[in-house]
């Protein structure tokens, strides 16, 4: 059977693009586009471990077995495009409502 | 005499969102959510990694090769530096966007 | 705000960017580095900001210098490298004058002079992102009036 992670992963996924799809509240639209990113971050770790695995550092580590260490640098970068991108759509949404408030 | 021919039958049109199948928005979410089962049954089970080869390289000879204990940092600053160069770059260019968009004066209406 | 949150921010304020600059400092020993430190300074401008609001003008123009101040470290240690091998290569590792102890493979207790020109890209970063991120805050929460 399917693994819990991956089915926080494909859970996380199914919420950020229903709320997309199906909310009209500018704020509750991009903070589900966040969610989205949130859970594709949570997969791309999540398919690096190993059983019984530690953190892959070497200062005063409890054992020699590590877990991949490529996956989550990736993450890094992937982390801070989804900031660049929610601080974006803020942005757009502070402006929309800047602009119709002198009407 | 337009309402009466039968060519020109104009129906009232609803928003998409009232309908029953609410546009096929939910159809497309049951197959989206179909994919995903049928991709996280197909990949490896979790805990077990089948690609290790690169993994193992950089664990065994990050610390004579670096000097750094810490493998993460010396994956992401000395083994892929170019990619951490892109994302700055990324990160540098969305505040010059948000500046851009926030600091805009209206403009008159000459002519 | 009220005056006992005033005072207390205004005491908080320093162990939180020491505390930040030692996870950017710390960055090849220990889990964190240049963009975690990064934000953890930032979080400093955006306490600042939802504290005291408009009585405060805090300046754009010098987050934008150190922005770009930070950058252009990280370009010119990128093109240090290039008069031994390629681009981006580590000039100061295993070579025992800055910042060159060669470690060994296993389990230590971690040496701060160790790590070759890691360390100051970490700090290359931990700048830009900190000047950043203050940046996007200061611009969303700035109440002026649009004229």
């Amino acid at each position: 059977m399917i693994s819990f992670i991956f089915l926080v992963t494909i859970f996380l996924i199914i919420i950020g693009i229903s709320g997309v799809m199906f909310k009209k509240n500018l704020i509750k639209i991009v903070m589900s586009v966040n969610i989205i990113g949130a859970g594709v971050n949570l997969f791309l770790i999540a398919l690096g471990y190993r059983s019984g695995g530690v953190v892959p550092i070497f200062t005063n580590a409890p054992g020699l077995n590590m877990v991949s260490p490529t996956p989550q640098a990736l993450i890094l970068t992937s982390i801070v495009i989804n900031l660049a991108i929610t601080a974006l759509l803020l942005s757009l949404a502070v402006l929309i409502y800047k602009g119709n408030k002198e009407k | 005499m337009i309402s009466k021919d039968k060519k020109y039958n104009f129906k009232k049109a609803k928003p998409s969102g009232q309908n029953f199948w609410c546009g096929g928005k939910i159809i497309s979410l049951i197959v989206l959510f179909t994919f995903l089962v049928l991709i996280v049954l197909f990949i490896h089970p979790f805990g077990r990694p089948r690609a290790v080869k690169m993994d193992d390289y950089f664990i065994k000879n990050a610390q004579l090769q670096t000097g750094s204990n810490n493998v993460v940092s010396s994956i992401v600053f000395d083994y892929r530096g170019l990619d951490t160069l892109g994302e700055s770059t990324v990160l540098f260019t969305a505040v010059m966007g948000i500046y851009l968009i926030l600091t805009k004066k209206k403009y008159e209406q000459n002519s | 705000m009220s005056k006992i949150v005033k005072i207390v921010s205004l005491i908080i304020l320093n162990p939180i960017i020491i505390f930040g600059l030692y996870i950017i400092s710390h960055g090849h020993l220990t889990p964190g580095g240049g963009f975690q430190g990064g934000v953890i300074v930032a979080s400093v401008a955006i306490l600042i900001l939802v504290v005291f609001g408009n009585d405060i003008n805090l300046s754009k123009n010098l987050f934008s210098l150190f922005e770009s101040l930070g950058l252009i470290f990280f370009i010119i240690l990128a093109f240090l490298g290039t008069f031994k091998n390629t681009f981006f290569y580590n000039f100061l590792a295993n070579k025992f004058w800055f910042l060159g102890k060669t470690i060994h493979f296993g389990i230590n207790q971690g040496f701060l002079n160790s790590g070759g020109v890691i360390p100051l890209m970490n700090l290359a970063v931990g700048i830009e992102v900190a000047s950043a991120l203050s940046l996007i805050a200061v611009l969303i929460m700035s109440k002026k009036k649009y004229d």
